[in-house]
């Protein structure tokens, strides 16, 4: 468009074009040379979630939460469970940075040990999620026909059991305690995962890849591990990053209507119970301090996934 | 098409038998018996106890005596509280926790649709941003953090509202409040990505190109449509705010269903668990099946994929 053909023509040859066009010096093999980096489909997902500010200052956060996770309780002088019943109530100050509780406990190494629990429930359930989701969905999808039509009816209903009615029912026969919290949770919780998987096997499976790998020799193990898995990553991945938060969501909720973890140990859930009563008496902090991390942690993994699920969409792959 | 919900519906029958069979046995082999407390101290006085609730037989004896039972919706008697029926805890407790449930589920219903197409009309402008990071945070903050903080604003801080028990409409603002937030969320977001992809559909040109008017279109052409994955949400949307009940019950003192379901637990009353959790779960399996046909009926295109699969 723009200018016409003729004029354009005209014009460059009124000027000598060598004086314009210089060939560069040419090395032997260079010329095959690509000009972008070839990225491979993690350096690119990776850096199209650099690309994102607010997902890249989430992690940067869940960084920073894991390592005060570890230290924290180191920092502060006193522990967890250290009472002083003078300092009852305490507000934030130098030697108390949270302030303290109703026992005069520290509520700043109370929250971070809070932090450790609730990042080992999240992470603890989405790790087995994967492992039960990933197995039974793989081989669902991948087997197909009858294998699927049983395992996929057993998904169903699954599928229809209220997922923190049985938390809870799992919780009171198992006692109160970290364990039965996480069994609880991946019971009813790998079901999504799977149904996850299996959707992406069943289309990948028809690809020519696999078609190839099948005329090679390849076994179904070798298939599953090495064409399929990796291809069905990116859903994984955003799906576990997402169960995270429904997990620590659904600790802090069992803690809070005492079901869930039992002292000495703590968690947010818990402290946000205990905190309830003081904020009708003032001491905010109490309450504040679980409830914004709990809050915090929640939000970083909600904007990691969805940051995680624009990088790792082959569709958006270099868009944005 | 029929076929299909017919399938539904047996499967709907399997998954209540399963969490019939699964809460039974789990309460059975609970640690700790519903009479464990100092009150009862008489070895005899258990006995009888144990026999008049059928503790005393074979686990599979009770299974089928409790089955027969519930065919005709007896869920028994409370153990602690031997005066009470379980049918008359659930219709005490239930029209509260009802009214409660059905008042968030409308309100974010009607306030994440709004949020999701303001969002989706000003796509990438101030208000969608804003919208988003409103829709994040409330999916976010957990609700009994969200109540609580209402509580020390609005009823300690202000003292405009009161800070618990279920009376009046003004009762109700904060803990309605509480329990609606992360499902509005939940549906601004959904309703602003579905609006995002419809407004893009030729039929959406076809109706601009007709010259009808902006709202017109919005309304009857698009949000039809785009409100399709919103309903699939729905079912699930009332199962989180049917057991956020138990949280916002406990918070506001309100006297509902949570309430009986919660203390239950705590005491080991077992006919109390067991009526509770299947009515629970009752509700919320005919609730998803309910969707489920409500999908067929809303988007015709949806029939034939079913009746080739």
């Amino acid at each position: 468009m723009g200018l016409p053909q003729e004029t354009l023509y005209e014009k460059k040859e009124d000027i000598a074009l060598d004086e314009w066009f210089v060939p560069i010096e040419k090395k032997k093999g260079e010329a095959e040379a690509v000009v972008r980096p070839s990225l491979s489909y993690w350096q690119e997902a990776w850096r199209n979630l650099g690309k994102n500010k607010l997902a890249l200052g989430a992690l940067i956060f869940l960084i920073l939460l894991i390592i005060m996770a570890i230290i924290g309780p180191i920092l502060s002088p006193h522990s967890i469970s250290e009472q002083k019943l003078i300092n009852q109530n305490q507000p934030p100050s130098s030697e108390y940075w949270f302030g303290t509780d109703s026992l005069g406990r520290d509520v700043f190494s109370r929250t971070w040990y809070g932090a450790r629990i609730s990042l080992f429930v999240g992470i603890a359930a989405a790790v087995i999620d994967f492992l039960i989701g990933v197995a039974y969905g793989g081989l669902s999808g991948y087997k197909g026909g009858r294998v699927d039509h049983i395992l996929m009816r057993i998904v169903e209903v699954l599928y229809g059991l209220p997922y923190l009615l049985i938390v809870i029912l799992m919780s009171v026969v198992m006692g109160p305690g970290l364990g039965s919290i996480i069994i609880a949770l991946s019971i009813t919780g790998w079901v999504g995962m799977a149904r996850i998987v299996r959707g992406q096997v069943l289309q990948i499976k028809n690809y020519e890849f696999i078609l190839a790998s099948k005329t090679f020799g390849a076994k179904t193990y070798r298939i599953i591990r090495k064409n399929l898995l990796p291809n069905t990553m990116g859903p994984i991945i955003v799906q576990m990053t997402l169960t995270v938060p429904s997990a620590i969501f659904a600790e802090a909720f069992l803690s809070f209507l005492g079901l869930g973890i039992q002292a000495p140990l703590t968690s947010w859930g818990v402290m946000a119970d205990e905190g309830l009563s003081a904020i009708l008496t003032g001491h905010w902090w109490r309450l504040f301090f679980p409830t914004l991390f709990i809050s915090l942690t929640m939000f970083a993994f909600n904007v990691l996934g969805d940051g995680l699920q624009d990088a790792l969409d082959p569709k958006l792959r270099g868009g944005k | 098409m029929k076929s299909y919900y017919i399938k539904r519906f047996v499967s709907m029958l399997v998954t209540l038998w399963v969490i019939i069979t699964i809460t039974f046995f789990l309460m059975h082999f609970t640690p700790g018996s519903p009479f464990n407390d100092e009150r009862t101290t008489n070895e005899a006085i258990q006995k009888n106890l144990e026999e008049q609730y059928h503790l005393d037989k074979p686990l599979i004896v009770q299974y089928g005596m409790y089955l027969k039972q519930i065919a005709t919706f007896d869920f028994g008697i409370s153990i602690k509280k031997s005066s009470q029926t379980v049918n008359e805890m659930i219709g005490r407790g239930f029209p509260v926790s009802f009214e409660l449930g059905m008042v968030a589920l409308v309100v974010a219903v009607i306030s994440g649709i709004t949020l999701g197409v303001i969002a989706s009309l000003k796509h990438n402008g101030v208000i969608d941003y804003i919208a988003m990071t409103i829709a994040v945070i409330g999916i976010s903050i957990p609700n009994f953090v969200l109540a609580t903080m209402l509580i020390q604003q609005f009823a300690v801080n202000w003292k405009i509202l009161p800070t618990a028990t279920w009376s009046s409409w003004k009762h109700m603002i904060l803990p309605t409040i509480a329990l609606a937030t992360s499902p509005t969320a939940i549906i601004a977001r959904l309703t602003r990505t579905s609006m995002l992809e419809v407004l893009t559909q030729d039929y959406i040109k076809t109706a601009k190109a007709k010259g009808l008017s902006p709202f017109k279109i919005i309304v009857k052409h698009a949000l039809r449509n785009a409100l399709l994955p919103v309903v699939t949400l729905l079912g699930a949307l009332a199962a989180s705010i049917l057991t956020g009940t138990f949280v916002i019950e406990k918070i506001f003192a309100i006297p509902g269903m949570g309430k009986y379901f919660v203390d239950s637990i705590n005491n080991r009353d077992y006919p109390v668990i067991m009526g509770t959790t299947i009515f629970y779960s009752t509700i919320l399996i005919i609730m998803l099946f309910l969707v489920d046909l409500a999908y067929g009926i809303l988007d015709p295109r949806i029939k034939l994929q079913k009746k080739e699969g």
